[in-house]
């Protein structure tokens, strides 16, 4: 399980968490991604925006080499993860995911017990010896999503007989139950509605205590209110990146203005 | 700038601007005749001043319904926040610029007789020049969006204050050589802060206008002195 880091660990860990470096991507002959250099924040939430095709999901997905899965997919440059170059040959992708976990558009629980969606990763990673170290597993993990108390009475239930918005905290939950140190969410929110988003965006800001996280998102209001840095893309360009009070009051860049305020196109 | 892609999302914009200009207009009315109400003792204007602030007020009141609303509905961001709060700030101060412009009216009154040294009305009439060129000009930044004048009107504020400061020792000495003139010499000296304060507030529009077109704050590079506490 994740354990609170001490302060000196913490001090030690100021620097960047996920660095990337001249990233280009090519599905085939079309050049997505363009030159992106970013620095990412350990223990904070920073945001994706742009408008559709911009490169913000493709870049998201570089980050746990989603796009590997992809076969006209090719990405060139670097990014590092606590210094170490993810895509080195070495690095066994199935490991990086562990360690770079995913949530997606739309809730994608297994069609199995609400126990055995959280239970599925422990056991495949070899994360706990017996059923007691597997149910802790499982009770801190839906704790940590603050999903226990809505479940815990029926973890033999499906997972996919619950609604959206505990189904996407169930991923989430899934996610963390392989000690993930961070945390990539393609448009958590997009499919719930607003309670169900405003639960998830309140279980973002607790996560972002122990976790690193990434988000795409549509809706510049969720950037503005989950992430403390935000960063735009357009045509697969990184345009600007910063603190995102700025970027929302005082962007810097005509394109970001044109876009935060709805002048677009 | 370009436009909005929901044009009446510009329209509300532009509308805005308008209703804060057409406020600033009837403050720089209301400050004007007050003062010429002043100076002249004219009692008809006075009440007519007075009279016409309320307009101000419902313009404002209008104006702060509309950016709330704007803001429910439009979630502004960027420049069109800072524009949105800005305008907020503005009518704001417009609106005390009309109250302290109702105030003088209503001492006008309360005198009942003409400024009787001519080198105070002078006093009092050049100061309001100035502070009702700033009034002007800071408008005018406003509906040009200019930045650097936005910061002239803030340094030339020095001077307004610099005006007062010698009114106030004039009148102060008037009051010592003279009792009788004491009661007329007080409403003269709230006229003449009040006239000062106007010119603050057309400092804390210029302030605004400098942030909503840059997103910076306009650094205060001039020492806030109130000379007149060291001369009582």
């Amino acid at each position: 399980m994740n354990e609170m880091p001490s302060i000196e660990q913490a001090n030690a860990m100021s620097d960047s968490k996920i660095s990337a470096n001249k990233v280009q991507v090519y599905y085939g002959d079309t050049h997505a991604i363009k030159d992106v250099d970013i620095e990412i924040q350990p223990r904070s939430v920073t945001s994706f925006i742009g408008p559709s095709g911009c490169g913000k999901s493709t870049f998201l997905r570089t980050i746990n080499r989603m796009n590997d899965t992809i076969d006209i997919c090719r990405v060139e440059g670097s990014i590092k993860i606590d210094g170490e170059d993810i895509y080195d040959p070495k690095v066994d992708p199935v490991q990086l995911r562990a360690k770079v976990g995913m949530v997606f558009q739309k809730p994608n629980p297994f069609p199995k017990s609400i126990y055995d969606n959280i239970a599925y990763g422990p056991r495949i990673h070899g994360l706990a010896r017996n059923k007691a170290e597997l149910d802790d597993i499982v009770s801190s993990s839906l704790q940590k999503a603050g999903l226990w108390e809505e479940v815990k009475n029926r973890l033999d239930e499906p997972g996919t007989g619950m609604s959206g918005g505990q189904q996407q905290r169930l991923c989430i939950a899934r996610a963390i139950a392989v000690s993930p140190e961070v945390i990539l969410m393609d448009e958590p929110c997009s499919a719930l509605d607003p309670i169900a988003t405003a639960k998830v965006e309140e279980l973002i800001d607790e996560l972002r205590e122990n976790f690193t996280i990434v988000i795409v998102t549509h809706s510049m209001q969720q950037a503005a209110r989950v992430s403390q840095r935000t960063a735009f893309f357009h045509l697969g360009i990184l345009v600007e990146e910063g603190p995102t009070e700025d970027i929302f009051t005082n962007p810097k860049d005509k394109r970001t203005q044109d876009y935060i305020t709805g002048r677009f196109g | 700038m370009s436009e909005h892609t929901v044009s009446a999302y510009d329209e509300e914009l532009t509308e805005m601007a308008g209703k804060i200009a057409e406020m600033g207009g009837l403050a720089e009315v209301a400050f004007a005749d007050a003062v010429s109400a002043l100076v002249s003792q004219d009692l008809e204007l006075a009440k007519s001043t007075i009279a016409n602030d309320e307009r101000l007020d419902n313009l404002h009141q209008e104006v702060e319904m509309k950016l709330v609303e704007m803001i429910a509905r439009r979630q502004p961001m960027g420049q069109d926040l800072r524009e949105i709060t800005a305008a907020s700030r503005i009518a704001n101060d417009l609106e005390r610029v009309g109250d302290l412009a109702k105030n003088v009216a209503k001492r006008v009154i309360a005198i009942d007789s003409g400024l009787n040294s001519k080198k105070l009305a002078i006093g009092v009439e050049h100061m309001t020049e100035l502070a009702l060129a700033q009034v002007k000009q800071v408008l005018d930044a406003y509906t040009r969006r200019d930045a650097e004048a936005a910061r002239r009107v803030q340094e030339a504020d020095a001077e307004v204050d610099a005006i007062y400061t010698s009114l106030f020792r004039e009148l102060l000495t008037y009051m010592m050589e003279d009792p009788r003139v004491i009661t007329q010499c007080v409403h003269l000296l709230f006229c003449a802060k009040n006239i000062e304060r106007i010119g603050d507030h057309a400092t804390n529009i210029a302030e605004n206008v400098y942030y909503m077109v840059t997103g910076e704050r306009l650094p205060e590079d001039r020492e806030k002195l109130d000379e007149t506490t060291g001369a009582v």
